[in-house]
C-alpha cells in the first residue's frame, strides 16, 4: 500500500507510461508545428533587418534556440540518469537514451548554422571562439554517450553505464567551458564578442523565444515517440506489449 | 608499520607494480610510443626552431594524453578476464580503495615515466631550461588527472565491443581541461605571463578528479561486473 497521496512512480512503469506517451505525442507535435510556423513568420517576415548584419542575421532564429536546446537536453539527460541510478527506475534510462540523438542533432545544427552565419559575418566558417569550441566538445560528448550505449548489448548495463557517463559529463561541461574560455583569451584577443552585441529589438527576442518553445515541443514529441519504440523493443516478451500489439 | 602491509590501497599498488615489473615491455612500449609521437611532429611540420618552441608544450602534452590512453585499455581488462576483479569487489576490503590503488599504480607505471622523459624531448624542441622545469611540473600535476579520468572510461568500456576506440571517444573530450591548463602553463610562461594561474587550476582539476574518479570508476566497475 502506498502511504503517499500521489503515487510518484505510477508512470515510471513502461506499461502505464506507454499509452500516456502515445496520447501526449500529437499535442506536442502540433505545438511544435504551430510554434515553429509562428516563430519563422516573425523571424523571416516581421523582424526588422539588422542595422549591422543585414538579412544574414536571421539564422539566429534557428541557431540560438538550437544551441540552448543542445545544452538543456544534456542537463535533462543527467537529471534522468541521476534519478535512474538513485531509484533504479527502468524508464529513466530509456528516457536518457531517447533524448541523446535529439541532443546530438541540436548540437550539430547549432554548429552548422553557426558556420553558415560565421562565413558572411566574420569571414570564416570556423573560429576558435570559446563558445564554438565548447559546443563542438558537447557534440563529442553526445557521440560518446550514443556510442557507449549502442555498444553494450545488455540494456540494463547500457543504461547504468550511460547514466554514469552522463553524470561525469555534466560535471565536466562547465569545467570545459571555462577552460576553453581562458584558453581562448590567452591565445587571441576578444576579436569576436557576442556578449557586447547591441540590444535586440523586441520582435527579434519574441521570435527567438517562440522558436525555442517550438524546439522544446519538438524535442518532447520526438523523445516520447523514440522512448515508445525503446519500450517496445526492450519489453517485447512482457504481457503489456502483447496486449498493446493485439489492440 | 603493519598498517602499510594490510591497507588495501597499498596492497593494490604493490600488486600492480609487481605485475608491471614482470611485464616490462608494456611500460617501455607506452613510453616509446610517447617518444615517437612527439618526434614525428617536427618531421611533419618542419625544423623551424621558433615554431617548434611554440608548439612544444602542446605537442608533449598531446603525446602524454595518447600514451596514457594506450595503457588504460589494460588497466582492468586482465583482472576482469581472470576473475581477480570480481574477487576484489566481493572482498571485505573497500573496493574503492583497491581501485584507487590500481589507479595510482597505473600513474606510476605510465604517467611518471612520461614526466621524467619530457625534459629530454623538450630539449629537442629547443625549450629553455626554465620552461623544461615548468613542463615537468605541469605534467606532474596533470598526468594523475589523465589516469584518474581514464580509469572511469576504462571501467565503463570494460568488456564492451570495440572497447579501445570507444575509450578514446569517451575520454579524450574529458581531457581537454588538463590539456589546456597543462600546456597553457608552459605557453604562458614562454609568453612572459606567469604560469601560477594555470598551475593552480590544474591542481584544482586534480583535486576534483581525485575526489570523484575512484568513486565513479568503482560504480562503473560494479555495473560491468553485474
Amino acid at each position: 500500500m502506498s502511504h503517499s497521496l500521489v503515487n510518484w512512480f505510477k508512470y515510471a512503469s513502461p506499461a502505464s507510461f506507454y499509452p500516456l506517451a502515445g496520447r501526449m505525442i500529437p499535442y506536442f507535435a502540433a505545438a511544435a508545428a504551430l510554434l515553429g510556423l509562428a516563430g519563422l513568420w516573425i523571424g523571416l517576415l516581421v523582424a526588422p533587418t539588422d542595422a549591422q548584419q543585414g538579412e544574414g542575421y536571421r539564422i539566429i532564429f534557428v541557431h540560438v534556440p538550437a544551441s540552448w536546446m543542445s545544452m538543456f537536453v544534456y542537463c535533462v539527460m543527467a537529471f534522468w540518469s541521476a534519478l535512474g541510478l538513485a531509484f533504479k527506475t527502468r524508464l529513466s534510462g530509456m528516457m536518457t537514451a531517447a533524448l541523446a540523438p535529439t541532443g546530438a542533432l541540436f548540437a550539430f545544427l547549432s554548429l552548422w548554422t553557426g558556420a553558415l552565419w560565421g562565413k558572411p559575418m566574420w569571414g570564416a566558417w570556423w573560429v576558435w571562439d570559446a563558445r564554438l569550441t565548447s559546443q563542438l566538445i558537447l557534440f563529442f560528448l553526445y557521440l560518446g554517450f550514443i556510442a557507449l550505449q549502442s555498444s553494450i548489448d545488455d540494456p540494463r548495463r547500457a543504461d547504468k553505464a550511460g547514466a554514469l557517463l552522463a553524470l561525469v559529463g555534466v560535471i565536466n561541461v562547465p569545467i570545459i567551458y571555462f577552460s576553453v574560455q581562458w584558453w581562448n583569451t590567452l591565445h587571441q584577443g576578444a576579436s569576436v564578442s557576442m556578449t557586447k552585441a547591441p540590444s535586440m529589438a523586441h520582435t527579434m527576442l519574441a521570435g527567438m523565444l517562440i522558436m525555442a518553445l517550438a524546439f522544446w515541443a519538438y524535442t518532447i514529441a520526438v523523445a516520447l515517440a523514440r522512448v515508445r519504440c525503446i519500450m517496445l523493443e526492450r519489453e517485447l516478451s512482457s504481457e503489456w506489449v502483447k496486449r498493446n500489439a493485439t489492440e | 608499520m603493519t598498517f602499510l602491509h594490510t591497507s588495501p590501497f597499498i596492497l593494490a599498488i604493490r600488486r600492480d607494480l609487481l605485475l608491471a615489473a614482470r611485464h616490462k615491455t608494456e611500460i617501455v612500449t607506452a613510453l616509446f610510443f610517447f617518444v615517437i609521437v612527439v618526434n614525428l611532429l617536427p618531421l611533419g611540420i618542419g625544423p623551424d626552431t621558433d615554431l617548434l618552441r611554440k608548439i612544444a608544450p602542446g605537442a608533449l602534452w598531446i603525446g602524454a594524453l595518447l600514451a596514457t590512453l594506450l595503457g588504460l585499455q589494460r588497466l582492468f581488462a586482465p583482472d576482469h578476464a581472470d576473475g581477480t576483479l570480481e574477487q576484489m569487489a566481493l572482498s571485505p576490503q573497500s573496493f574503492t580503495l583497491l581501485i584507487a590503488g590500481k589507479i595510482v599504480a597505473h600513474w606510476l607505471v605510465s604517467g611518471l615515466p612520461v614526466v621524467l622523459m619530457a625534459p629530454i624531448l623538450g630539449v629537442q624542441f629547443d625549450l629553455p631550461g626554465r620552461s623544461l622545469g615548468l613542463l615537468m611540473l605541469s605534467l606532474l600535476l596533470g598526468t594523475p588527472i589523465l589516469s584518474l579520468i581514464g580509469a572511469v572510461g576504462a571501467a565503463l568500456t570494460l568488456g564492451v565491443r570495440g572497447g579501445g576506440a570507444l575509450l578514446s571517444l569517451l575520454i579524450l573530450p574529458l581531457y581537454i581541461p588538463a590539456l589546456i591548463f597543462g600546456a597553457g602553463a608552459v605557453e604562458a610562461d614562454l609568453a612572459g605571463l606567469g604560469a601560477e594561474g594555470h598551475l593552480s587550476l590544474l591542481g584544482a582539476v586534480l583535486v576534483v578528479s581525485l575526489f570523484f574518479a575512484p568513486w565513479a570508476s568503482t560504480a562503473a566497475l560494479r555495473v560491468a561486473l553485474e
